[in-house]
């Protein structure tokens, strides 16, 4: 028998500082891969002129000549949509944490569970159908909140029919996510029927999934309606790791699940919605961050929720950058390759899972 | 130090039966108290009901002198642990993780010392120190109930005033454990019940019960057979009537019963 480590001493847990590092490191490659992006594409800048250009804006002069094309192109083209890449990124891997968290459950994805198509539901409605709207309801913030509320609603129905006492079996849980998504599916095809040949373009496209066109006008808001999710969901990291007790055992420690489950789904939804409304559905995201940093760095909810999001912002500026410069000079739009590299890894997780018996 | 735990009349119908028929039961702090009683006796359910999981459909739940609804969550969390029989843990939380989620609802008063201390002796006194940095995947079924005990323990270590009782729910705790942490941890919840909390545990093994337990209650059909002292309360007669095998019962020298169950011999089920 062991001796007793009375003498716990959080501050040098082992485990602790790992995680720091590991957040150190997704920054570092977060902001290696930005600069990547920043620099490649149709034209190519080199990446100290990228430096440059981006120190000269914070004012700082590296002496270093970059062009007007090459300012113009870096930061009217590819910074919005770094930026945009990032925020969708971090948003959609936070909230499949969360998503996980809420239903016990490492499959969990805002694609899978129907938030997204849920949120799509409501952006192409607003599409379709906003034009008939009121001319005041026409600002930037229209479609991404069209696209929260059809959200929450989807979260909401997914919530109500896979929830169960104990832990949310995955069966149960996809299933009621693929019913969800067959209806919002219906919808959306609906609504496809009823769009004009211009209306049906913009569809297309956005459907598909891509951060290409990103203006800051566009983008600001819906930056805006993230960081208010992102900043929500910081107050539910303990709660969290309750909840992977169960939902009595956690009423038992004091939680007040009730209120963490709702705000979990309005917080998914805005974040979700808001990303949904402008880039369309990027899939897997919310499934592979957080299964990825929970390899690395453990389960504690206030090391994984953190994390997903830098792994989330990382992996879509690389999926973005592949997406661009794969098939040059056109591009594929980022949600068919996120699609394209999440679907084997979500089979890879399922077979493994249906190993340990549990599914 | 008076309060603890009571159930008034409690009465739980499901299905168009009543589980539990109007129950009285005392948790007094300074004692612990075993339930016992066979399959399908509403021992579960009267736990439940007790940690508020189920609202009874008459009768009331005292928490400390106050009806259990006049406490609010936080509230009870700090007076109350629930072990429940089958602990559940989603995701590869390591062990003094699990723990410390004991500690949440003194987050907001304790000092990170206090929790300390609450974590390592709840982990000391479960034998669960070693499995600190474990993750729970890997542990045996024995060790992750071992790794839940310490933290309800956690969660009530220190009492927090004079004039409210802690109270420690355990259902079945001795399920998956050998002999050894079997009566380690009755012994622990007995002490805990001796530094002044009231400690109510589910228990199948009446041997166990008579040995730890100060009071003993046994339901039967949702009803209370009999409580008391173990001496009392396990008769041959009670025994035989109540879980249908032959025994007999005998005191040892510190006047401990003991339970000796005869086998059955080409008897069909009654």
């Amino acid at each position: 028998m062991a001796v007793a480590t009375d003498t716990f001493d959080p501050l040098s847990d082992p485990l602790q500082l790992r995680r720091q590092l590991i957040l150190t490191g997704l920054g570092i490659a977060l902001a290696i891969a930005c600069l990547a992006a920043g620099a490649i594409g149709a034209l190519d800048i080199p990446i100290w002129h990228v430096i440059a250009a981006l120190a000269a804006r914070c004012g700082i002069d590296l002496h270093i000549p970059v062009t007007a094309l090459e300012d113009g192109a870096l930061f009217s083209i590819r910074l919005p949509r770094v930026v945009l890449g990032i925020g969708v990124g971090a948003t959609l891997g936070v909230s499949g944490a969360a998503l996980q968290a809420l239903f016990r459950n490492p499959l969990a994805d805002p694609g899978l569970v129907g938030v997204s198509g849920g949120a799509a539901c409501g952006a192409v409605g607003w599409i379709v159908l906003g034009a008939s709207a009121p001319a005041w309801t026409h600002t930037a913030f229209a479609m991404p909140l069209a696209a929260f509320a059809a959200g929450v609603a989807a979260t909401a129905g997914v919530y109500a029919i896979a929830r169960s006492r104990t832990r949310t079996d995955i069966a149960t849980l996809l299933l009621a996510g693929l019913a969800v998504n067959a209806l919002t599916t219906a919808i959306v095809g609906y609504l496809t029927y009823l769009g004009t040949d211009t209306q049906l373009r913009a569809l297309t496209f956005w459907l598909l999934g891509g951060l290409g066109g990103a203006t800051w006008d566009q983008i600001w808001p819906v930056l805006l309606l993230m960081a208010a999710a992102g900043s929500g969901f910081a107050f539910l990291m303990r709660g969290y790791d309750l909840l992977a007790l169960g939902e009595g055992a956690a009423g038992h420690l004091g939680l007040r699940v009730e209120s963490v489950r709702r705000l979990t789904v309005v917080l998914t939804a805005l974040g979700v919605g808001a990303s949904v409304a402008l880039t369309g559905i990027i899939g897997f995201v919310g499934l592979a961050a957080p299964h990825l940093v929970r390899l690395l760095g453990g389960a504690s909810h206030r090391f994984v929720l953190p994390a997903s999001a830098l792994m989330g912002a990382l992996l879509v500026v690389l999926a973005d950058l592949f997406a661009r410069i794969a098939v040059a000079p056109a591009e594929l739009p980022v949600g068919v390759v996120t699609s394209a590299l999440g679907a084997p890894f979500f089979i890879w997780l399922l077979r493994r899972r249906m190993g340990e018996a549990s599914l | 130090m008076t309060a603890g735990l009571q159930g008034r009349n409690l009465t739980v119908v499901a299905g168009g039966r009543a589980i539990l028929d109007a129950i009285d039961i005392d948790v007094a702090p300074g004692e612990l108290t075993a339930v016992v009683g066979p399959n399908g006796a509403g021992k579960s359910t009267l736990l439940k009901t007790l940690a508020g999981d189920l609202i009874p459909r008459s009768g009331e739940v005292m928490l400390n002198g106050r009806p259990l609804a006049a406490w609010s969550q936080e509230e009870r969390a700090l007076q109350r642990a629930v072990l429940p029989q089958a602990p559940e843990l989603a995701f590869a939380f390591r062990a003094r993780d699990v723990v410390e989620l004991g500690r949440y609802p003194h987050r907001k008063r304790a000092t990170p010392g206090q929790d300390r201390d609450a974590i390592g002796g709840a982990m000391h006194a479960t034998e669960t120190s070693f499995l600190a940095g474990r993750d729970c995947k890997t542990l045996s079924g024995g060790e992750m109930h071992r790794t839940h005990y310490a933290r309800v323990l956690a969660q009530i270590w220190s009492p927090l005033s004079e004039d409210r009782a802690r109270v420690l729910l355990l259902d079945e705790p001795t399920a998956s454990l050998d002999l050894f942490h079997q009566h380690a941890i009755l012994a622990k919840a007995r002490d805990i019940a001796r530094q002044g909390a009231a400690v109510l545990a589910v228990l199948h093994d009446l041997n166990l019960a008579a040995a730890y337990a100060d009071r003993m209650v046994v339901l039967a059909d949702g009803r209370v057979e009999a409580a008391g002292v173990p001496r009392d309360v396990l008769t041959e007669g009670r025994v035989a009537r109540v879980w249908r095998v032959d025994c007999s019962i005998a005191a040892d020298e510190d006047g401990i019963v003991q339970v000796q169950v005869r086998p059955r011999r080409e008897r069909a089920l009654a």
